[in-house]
């Protein structure tokens, strides 16, 4: 026979204001089974605790019911105060009168009969409740980290300085990232490569450390501290092992005029190529749909140069399984490129360019060498127009979020501008100025008052050319919407960051849920931006939302702590409220499979002494199992329970709900 | 095969030329064009800004009085009665309220089934066909397509793809032999309504029109809009004044092209009718200077 304890919070005035607590008590002492009831005004308070513990021992309770407020605040507080008494915790139940009741209600009788009948019901949950003990799995201490960016770079040493191995894996022929294609950072002006690439060269020696570039996730299963990933490692057709990086190949090729992706299409390259000088690793690719030999078969040219016969036509992609604990996602952003955009003339102005391509004008490691000369004739612009906001902040072009870099960018765009072009004009249409950041408005201010940078608030509504020209059509709405027309021998987008094409279906092989937006989304936006909502993967960096480098870096560092804590432990502990399959009721209809999210139901077969298979049953993972209890909706025969919510816990929480007799009011 | 036709107040009264192009390229394409029995004014430019349950049913009415006539479907050369017919169906689909209390004000019944068309729909859905084999030599000249704003735009009700730079009047132009030039000017503003009330504003935004049309090599400007084709032919007093010089550039009809395609005279087109002169006869392309200023005391009469 049940014993069971009701304790009633005030929570100060918040719930006692509305709800008559001692009356409550006093209903609640009338249910059977319940041998003691009692109101105090703040029960997760140390007296508070104490009271439970003191009530657990004299009257020898085998449940407890805490009415107070929701479970997500205090319920592992109580829960706690139940084990310490040596009581399984999952007899301790929590009403939420508080949320559920006295703040959405207004004083008066109605109001307290309602908290007393969710005491009531939650009463009969616990006659009901059986224990139940946490779950637990083992891990293995190695993490992938997908996106050779500087957020997968910082995650990936993070993580191996702990002493963790991890598998680095990055769809491009190199690591680096959008941070290798920058000239300057913001707000400090100091020289982007020459702060990563000792990051990428530490990436490449670190023992703890396996790097797969050019290589891509096929798909994933599994579930916290036990996935097991598949990643294609797509063919370069150079044999890595031999390969001593010396470049010859590149240079003999005879194709040359290919638009090159590392400087935004500004420059060309060969069809077997090295991104750029410091790549990491410093190991050619042969890009097969623009090579001779892989067209018709007639070029080797590459082949017969290379001295350390590293050449490997015959090359196929490989699919390489492993074994990883944690993964965090770090894959990065793309931008929006100029043929987004009807008004400025759907990419077809030479001299209209993305913030990125201006990032290749103006590194010394671009297509003119750090020079700032126009794509068309590569003539030195004297006046060059900024357009901040293109596509972002827009929902006539379906993006309505600001992509955030854009403004610090664009002050630096300008400012090297004129650091490079003295005798040059530099003018930025911009909507607001969004500087928030450590040193970003005094880097504004900078552009405005020493580099003479001339900013006018309003948009842009049309680019043409006229006559050899850039003509700019805007407005300035702080001189009361006056229409201005600049004639610009160049045009620079800051056009919007948005997601990979790929990002959904990456998504989607990796079971993590995403916006409208395609960014991947977080587990919660203010108190768990970095882990996603399926245990083990975290994000770091603008694959989640637009992000400049000291974000992305700080939370590449959060997803590494995130997975190191993860990785401090043997066996990981697990709440145990996840369904449960009934196998001898279980007819094998699999519908619960189909409706699983998180693909945690498996096909098991029982077999007769003779090991013949007798039927073939739905078996839960219970490392998989979220707990949804959709599978418990779905399931026709009625043989999956949902642990902690079985049916019958919940169907006796309702008959309880409309058994009031008089005694209870 | 009978379509209906809304004339509007342009067709009627400042664009004959369009009209009797539009009706014999119909003609030729075995289309009959029935105007609509007793029709009204769509409402463009005032109705809309004073009273929006006016502005849907003055274009309503027209609508119910075509769908009585038995019409499935209406042409609607002008782009601003296009744009005013297009608003009130859309309106009458979307809101509930207006299906109530519109038959009342129109004292029709009105389904809105009918379908609206206008001259470039109508164009391809029933003429491209016809003009097969139509290439001819004499329009080997390079045409600057303007659109204007209201035949393509807002995108949300025309449904346009492309509306900053159509390219629907190129591919017409293409069957019968014209090139188009690739200009930055289709859905500018021409200076519209504001071509009695302000002339120097239209001067100035025609103006700009015509400057870069030039300037790009076109020989003549095709429009399909009776305010545009207007502005830009008529109003080149005040164009010319703002420009600081004579401009020669004709502005037509698309239909009027169509037209001769299909072996109707330039007298039929109407090519009279045009302020700055323009002919293809005997592979005689002339909008030369002579003839400006021929015309000249003809341009200088309605300037205002």
């Amino acid at each position: 026979m049940a014993r069971i304890g009701v304790f009633i919070c005030h929570c100060g005035e918040n719930i006692a204001s509305t709800v008559d607590c001692g009356k409550v008590a006093e209903i609640s002492s009338k249910i059977p089974g319940v041998v003691f009831s009692t109101d105090y005004k703040y029960m997760c308070s140390d007296p508070g605790q104490t009271l439970i513990k003191d009530a657990i021992k004299k009257y020898k309770l085998t449940g407890v019911v805490v009415g107070a407020c929701s479970p997500r605040m205090h319920e592992p507080t109580f829960r706690k105060v139940v084990a310490s008494e040596g009581i399984n915790p999952f007899f301790c139940e929590m009403a939420n009168i508080r949320e559920h009741c006295s703040w959405v209600h207004p004083k008066g009788e109605e109001t307290t009969q309602k908290a007393a009948d969710t005491i009531r019901i939650l009463v009969e949950k616990v006659r009901n409740n059986e224990p139940l003990y946490p779950i637990k799995v083992p891990v293995t201490k190695r993490a992938l980290v997908i996106g050779g960016g500087i957020a997968g770079i910082q995650a990936s040493l993070d993580i191996a300085n702990a002493g963790n191995e991890v598998i680095l894996i990055e769809k491009e022929p190199s690591i680096g990232g959008h941070m290798a294609q920058l000239s300057e950072t913001f707000p400090t002006l100091d020289c982007s490569q020459c702060i990563l690439t000792p990051r990428m060269v530490e990436v490449a020696q670190h023992p703890n450390i396996t790097l797969m570039s050019y290589s891509e996730v096929e798909s994933l299963e599994g579930f916290i501290g036990n996935f097991k990933a598949t990643i294609r490692k797509k063919a370069r057709f150079i044999n890595e092992e031999l390969c001593n990086g010396c470049g010859d190949c590149t240079l003999k090729c005879p194709i040359k005029k290919i638009p090159d992706e590392f400087n935004a299409e500004m420059g060309k390259r060969p069809a077997i190529y090295v991104p750029f000088p410091q790549a990491v690793p410093n190991k050619p690719v042969i890009d097969k749909d623009n090579c001779t030999h892989f067209k018709n078969g007639k070029c080797q040219f590459c082949k017969t140069n290379c001295s350390a016969g590293a050449i490997d036509f015959d090359q196929q992609d490989q699919l390489i399984t492993v074994d990883v604990g944690a993964i965090v996602v770090a894959t990065g952003f793309t931008i929006k490129g100029t043929d987004f955009f009807p008004e400025y003339g759907y990419g077809k102005y030479k001299d209209v360019v993305t913030g990125l391509q201006f990032e290749r004008l103006l590194s010394s490691s671009g297509p003119t060498l750090g020079e700032v000369r126009r794509p068309s004739d590569g003539k030195v612009p004297k006046k060059v127009v900024f357009i901040a906001c293109a596509g972002s902040r827009d929902p006539a072009k379906g993006i309505e979020y600001c992509s955030k870099i854009c403004c610090m960018y664009t002050a630096k765009h300008a400012m090297l501008y004129k650091h490079k072009v003295p005798d040059g004009e530099a003018d930025i249409f911009y909507m607001d100025i969004r500087a928030g950041g450590k040193n970003y408005e005094e880097f504004v201010r900078r552009a405005v008052e020493e580099d003479d940078v001339n900013y006018i608030r309003g948009r842009v509504s049309k680019v043409y050319e006229k006559n050899g020209k850039l003509i700019v059509r805007g407005v300035d709405t702080l001189l009361n919407s006056t229409p201005v027309e600049i004639e610009a021998d160049m045009v620079v987008l800051a056009t919007a960051s948005v997601a990979h094409s790929d990002a959904e279906s990456l998504a989607q092989k990796l079971h993590i849920s995403y916006d409208s937006y395609n960014f991947f989304s977080e587990a919660h936006p203010k108190l768990r931006p970095v882990e996603t909502n399926t245990a083990g993967i975290t994000l770091a960096g603008a694959c989640q939302a637009p992000k400049d480098i000291p974000e992305s870096v700080a939370q590449a560092s959060a997803a590494a702590s995130k997975t190191i804590a993860l990785f401090s432990q043997d066996l990981l502990t697990r709440e145990p409220i996840i369904a449960v399959s009934n196998k001898s009721t279980c007819v094998g209809c699999f519908l619960c499979q189909s409706v699983c999210p998180y693909l945690a139901i498996e096909r098991e077969e029982i077999k007769d002494r003779n090991g013949n298979i007798i039927k073939t049953v739905a078996s839960i993972n219970s490392g998989l199992c979220q707990g949804c209890g959709t599978c418990v909706a779905f399931c026709r025969s009625k043989s999956i329970d949902l642990q902690g919510y079985t049916n019958n816990q919940v169907f006796s929480e309702v008959s309880a709900l409309f058994e009031r007799s008089e005694e209870y009011v | 095969m009978k379509i209906g036709y809304f004339p509007g107040c342009s067709l009627h009264g400042t664009a004959p030329e369009y009209e009797a192009s539009l009706k014999l390229v119909a003609k030729a394409a075995d289309i009959e064009l029935v105007e609509i029995e007793d029709w009204n004014c769509c409402g463009a430019t005032a109705a809309h800004s004073m009273n929006r349950m006016l502005s849907i049913a003055l274009p309503a009415r027209n609508l119910a009085i075509a769908e009585k006539m038995g019409l499935e479907e209406v042409v609607v050369p002008c782009a601003a009665c296009y744009s005013r017919l297009l608003f009130a169906l859309n309106e009458f689909k979307l809101d509930e309220k207006v299906r109530m209390n519109l038959q009342p004000i129109i004292e029709t019944e009105f389904k809105g089934n009918i379908k609206i068309l206008n001259v470039l729909d109508f164009l391809e859905k029933y003429v491209m066909d016809a003009l097969k084999n139509k290439v001819d030599d004499k329009f080997k000249k390079k045409a600057a397509c303007y659109y204007g704003c209201l035949l393509v735009r807002p995108p949300k009700l025309t449904n346009s793809e492309r509306w900053d730079d159509p390219l629907r009047m190129e591919a017409i132009l293409k069957k019968i032999g014209i090139d188009s030039i690739d200009w930055s000017f289709k859905t500018e503003c021409c200076g519209a309504g504001l071509s009695i009330a302000r002339t120097d504003i239209v001067g100035k935004l025609s103006g700009k029109i015509i400057e870069d049309a030039k300037d790009r090599g076109a020989d003549m400007i095709v429009t399909a809009c009776p305010m545009c084709q207007s502005n830009l032919d008529m109003r080149r007093g005040a164009i010319n004044n703002y420009l600081k010089k004579d401009n020669n550039i004709p502005a037509i009809f698309i239909t009027q092209l169509i037209g001769l395609a299909f072996g109707y005279s330039e007298k039929d087109m109407q090519f009279d009718k045009l302020f700055v002169p323009i002919s293809f006869s005997n592979n005689n392309f002339s909008n030369n200077n002579d003839n400006l200023k021929m015309q000249k005391s003809k341009v200088k009469e309605v300037k205002v």
